[in-house]
């Protein structure tokens, strides 16, 4: 039991929390009903991944620390620099814009993002299922389940999207083209996941790209898209530092247990 | 119900264990456990009314508390992980025992082995074909391999039979339903909508 452990623990929560809370901007505006409940329902999975991951968290920071913290502690208490999601996560949903600018949600955006995000939890929940932290190992075994339909959902929509009109097809591709760039950040190494790959806990990024990159490239020939350059560009949310769309994330997510610290509903 | 019928074992104080499992089997000459196990029968899950928590496999055992013999142990689990039902089930048995005059139990949350959808008994798939829910076929979705719920000149893999006409000519509307665990589809003879259990 290690800091890096915990720390790993809440990389992992911290990437299903934000994006859960992404995704759920869709809820009552999804572009159809069933997109609607799609999307509703795939934040509802990624919320309760990163419930159980907190919990899990809570544990190992009592043994570490001695502190007695919940899963509130962690998703509300905590402030942009404690949060190790990747950057890609956080990103709203429309392409590229200049500081505060703001626009109209994209699905295409979503439905790129989801593919990049599903297809790598793919390969890295059913790894974690042989973990050396048994909790950590059930953790995985049930998001693995529920990351299938996630990425069967997302696949079929990229193919819809790009393998569909001149415009759908447009879109998919500019929001791959704005988005693969931020998967960098997937596969770069790190101390900590060197540490936990040392004690058995979870795999390096680094291990997981080889078939990554052949389910997505399976993907886009389906979809007649066109897999972009990525770049040397590492974004740096894993580590603590994130765009500048993190906070307002944040500030949504936590006012209600700001506003009333120690409520009870 | 008379106190003398709960008292009977209907075969469900047997903790429904994952094979392989190691956990410790509790007979039914534990009164108690019985008794327990007989009143939880009767609590249904609340988002699918017609089967009960046992039957859907998210009662997994009713126990002995390794650290106090007196207190009975309620083991659940989770289907999906954002379920927002299991606190709904944990209050519903804590009602259940409640009104059967047992004392309050201890109610653990376990994650491992994961829920599947093969836990759900035989005969509860049939309570939920009557009541409109396609129950889960066979085949789950294998691992990274693509599988296309829309139309592309390819039947889907799992295709669930119509639970109000039987016919096998059924099409999905959307991949998610009404609750996590169920997806939306349409029967292309009766044209009725209906639910489909999807497997997990």
């Amino acid at each position: 039991m290690t800091q890096q452990h915990l720390a790993y623990i809440l990389r992992l929560a911290d990437n299903a929390l934000i994006l859960g809370q992404r995704n759920s901007e869709w809820c009552g505006h999804g572009p159809a009903l069933e997109e609607d409940i799609a999307l509703t329902n795939i934040s509802l999975d990624l919320i309760g991944q990163s419930r159980l991951l907190y919990s899990r968290a809570t544990a190992l920071e009592t043994a570490l620390t001695g502190l007695a913290l919940t899963e509130d502690d962690y998703a509300y208490w905590r402030t942009e620099r404690q949060f190790t999601n990747y950057t890609l996560v956080e990103l709203p949903h429309y392409g590229p814009l200049a500081g505060t600018a703001h626009a109209e949600k994209d699905y295409a955006v979503t439905i790129v993002r989801n593919v990049l995000y599903a297809t790598l939890m793919a390969h890295l929940w059913p790894l974690l299922e042989r973990s050396s932290d048994t909790d950590l190992a059930a953790i995985a075994a049930k998001s693995a389940k529920e990351n299938r339909y996630h990425m069967h959902h997302a696949q079929d929509w990229l193919v819809r999207l790009g393998d569909g009109t001149e415009i759908s097809h447009r879109r998919a591709q500019s929001a791959l083209d704005y988005l693969l760039p931020y998967t960098n950040e997937f596969f770069s190494a790190d101390a900590l996941e060197d540490a936990v790959a040392a004690d058995g806990i979870g795999p390096r990024g680094t291990d997981l790209k080889a078939a990554w990159l052949a389910d997505i490239g399976a993907t886009l020939d389906e979809a007649t898209l066109k897999l972009p350059v990525t770049g040397n560009y590492i974004t740096s949310g894993k580590l603590g530092i994130h765009s500048e769309h993190m906070g307002y994330l944040l500030a949504e997510l936590q006012s209600v247990a700001r506003q009333h610290p120690g409520a009870q509903w | 119900m008379n106190p003398a019928n709960r008292l009977e074992p209907r075969g469900s104080c047997e903790p429904l264990l994952a094979p392989g499992s190691s956990e410790p089997l509790h007979g039914c000459d534990d009164a108690l456990l019985a008794q327990v196990w007989a009143v939880l029968e009767t609590v249904p899950d609340p988002e699918i009314p017609v089967v009960s928590i046992r039957e859907l496999g998210i009662l997994r055992d009713v126990r002995r508390a390794a650290d106090a013999p007196g207190l009975v142990e309620v083991v659940i689990t989770p289907t999906y992980s954002g379920c927002p039902a299991m606190g709904q089930i944990s209050e519903d048995i804590g009602l259940a025992l409640n009104a059967a005059g047992l004392a309050p139990a201890r109610i653990v949350t376990v994650l491992s082995p994961a829920w599947t959808t093969d836990w759900i008994t035989p005969g509860a798939g049939e309570k939920l074909r009557a009541y409109g829910i396609a129950p889960p076929q066979g085949d789950r979705p294998a691992g990274a391999q693509p599988l296309r719920f829309m139309p592309r000149g390819r039947p889907a893999a799992d295709q669930p039979p119509c639970p109000h006409c039987g016919s096998p000519h059924t099409e999905r509307l959307a991949q998610f339903g009404s609750t996590a665990c169920k997806a939306l589809y349409r029967c292309l003879d009766c044209r009725e909508p209906f639910d489909y259990f999807k497997p997990y």
